[in-house]
């Protein structure tokens, strides 16, 4: 697989570590009331779709960036890639 | 109660040499091609290995007949068509030995069980010790194992030197200093596993409905009454879930989210060679598997790929990976060339380990999350979770293969990786 990189361009997939689904980025707050079982949720369930999905690759073997990336599960296409560090900005997080 | 005749299928020499000689004319189907009936006692979802295997134990252990078996494709044609063959049980930890050492028993004598060759070949499965503190680490392990009933011996260098001579013993990275041995596990037949499953349960009763895929769940109040499929709907009182690979998507039908991500795993087959492996091989430095199947191929994987995917195909670093793995231990299998290569989607759970529990769901019961480890635990899964379908209680081996153990803190976690699935 080859994922573009945003600010390198493509950059075959051995150079990166794969995290998971993007929804990592989303950590929940420690102080909700029900932060006890968001956290759960967060950190063992997945929705595990086949077909599109968007997840975190760390660019390890070049510029340390995190990406998150598009990719279709059943055909490996990748359609998109971002900035990790945008994404978390878009919304609201990484002020 | 058996319901198929005599001649339905069985093999034997007498039988091969009368239909030689009249030229193969008289061979049945080894099972029935039933229609759905409206209503069964017991659905299973899934006739991959560990689904026949419910429905064999379900109909002949625990006396429930009225069982259909469903099937998206043909029988045998998922995982249990795809793995490389190993059955052990050489776990450490007390929430999966006992249920994997259970599943090895089971193996032995599921031949006579089933009446169907299944080439179970004990021929042993040794992993290799390449630093002090592996030697440790397995010592411990093979002491896990035998505190709950399992074989295991701990091997010098020599004693390795003299079953495997063909080994890089002077690697200059990762020198073997020995092995972990365990005798009784081996390889065995995937296909027959599949197909003598199926013939037995047939024969009890049981209806094997392929070609036919679920598409839904019938949920009301909270009780699940029957699975809406591509030829109609089917009721149950009861519905099990074998589906590994695809359980996300299945139980996502149920409105439940899995603590599992779908994964690739690669295997391979080298053009057929002379017996020169002994039994099951395993690179303690690296991911690196292999054993001589008796058509002579080296059967070999290591790795997954892992990424998410639910494509049975993956990608050349991985093969590359493993190719280096057999290189460094037997630089030998570089003169081998490659015959075929796939792969198939695994339940990656949290935590390493399977789940074989009820669901939030009445009438809804779920066995998945088996990682890379699904075939060696065919018979075991099957017997447990018939067991849990028969009674509502888990069997005394599968106590702690809960749903619930993440949100509880038991994780079952063999390599301590936490909840990272592609680390698993």
């Amino acid at each position: 697989m080859i994922i573009d990189h945003p600010l390198l361009g493509p950059r075959d997939s051995a150079e990166f570590t794969y995290l998971g689904d993007a929804s990592l980025i989303d950590r929940p707050d420690w102080q909700d009331k029900k932060a006890a079982c968001k956290f759960y949720e967060y950190l063992y369930l997945r929705d595990n779709p086949a077909g599109e999905h968007r997840e975190l690759w760390y660019h390890e073997a070049g510029d340390r960036s995190w990406l998150v990336v598009t990719r279709n599960t059943v055909t490996h296409e990748i359609t998109k890639v971002e900035l990790a560090r945008s994404v978390a900005k878009a919304r609201g997080r990484s002020k | 109660m058996r319901v198929t005749g005599k001649n339905s299928g069985r093999f034997s020499a007498l039988r091969l040499l009368k239909e030689a000689l009249i030229g193969h004319r008289g061979w049945k189907p080894g099972w029935r091609n039933p229609v759905p009936k409206k209503k069964y006692d017991v659905i299973i979802v899934g006739g991959g290995g560990h689904g026949l295997a419910t429905a064999h134990y379900l109909a002949s252990k625990f006396n429930i007949t009225s069982v259909a078996v469903i099937e998206k494709g043909w029988i045998g044609g998922g995982n249990v068509g795809r793995n490389t063959t190993i059955i052990r049980s050489n776990y450490l930890l007390d929430g999966n030995e006992p249920f994997y050492e259970f599943s090895l028993k089971l193996w032995e004598g599921l031949e006579q069980d089933v009446n169907y060759n299944a080439m179970v070949s004990q021929r042993g499965i040794l992993n290799l010790i390449h630093t002090d503190a592996q030697r440790d680490a397995y010592r411990r392990r093979g002491n896990a194992m035998m505190l709950n009933g399992a074989d295991a011996e701990l091997l010098n260098t020599e004693q390795v030197r003299a079953e495997c001579p063909f080994l890089n013993f002077d690697n200059n990275r990762f020198p073997i200093k020995g092995g972990l041995v365990q005798r009784r596990g081996g390889t065995v037949r995937h296909d027959a596993v599949a197909w003598g499953y199926a013939r037995s349960a047939d024969s009890h009763g049981v209806d094997i409905i392929q070609n036919c895929e679920v598409t839904g769940f019938r949920i009301r109040n909270g009780k699940c009454s029957g699975v809406e499929t591509s030829k109609g709907f089917i009721g149950a009182k009861k519905i099990g879930v074998a589906v590994a690979g695809n359980s996300s998507r299945l139980m996502g039908m149920a409105g439940m989210r899995l603590p599992i991500e779908s994964h690739v795993l690669q295997a391979f087959v080298s053009e057929g060679l002379k017996p020169i492996i002994p039994g099951v091989i395993t690179f303690g430095a690296g991911h690196f598997y292999v054993s001589q199947s008796d058509k002579g191929g080296l059967v070999f994987g290591g790795d997954i790929d892992g990424y998410n995917s639910y494509a049975q195909r993956g990608n050349l670093p991985v093969v590359e990976d493993v190719c280096e793995g057999g290189m460094a231990l037997m630089p030998m299998i570089g003169r081998a060339r490659l015959l075929r290569m796939w792969g198939g989607i695994m339940d990656m759970s949290m935590d390493g380990s399977p789940i074989i529990d009820r669901t939030g769901i009445e009438g809804l019961y779920f066995n998945g999350g088996w990682c890379y480890g699904g075939f060696k635990a065919t018979p075991g899964s099957g017997w447990v979770f018939a067991h849990l379908l028969a009674t509502d209680e888990p069997h005394r081996t599968a106590t702690e293969l809960r749903f619930d153990r993440f949100q509880r803190g038991y994780m079952i976690d063999e390599k301590g990786s936490g909840a990272q699935p592609n680390l698993h």
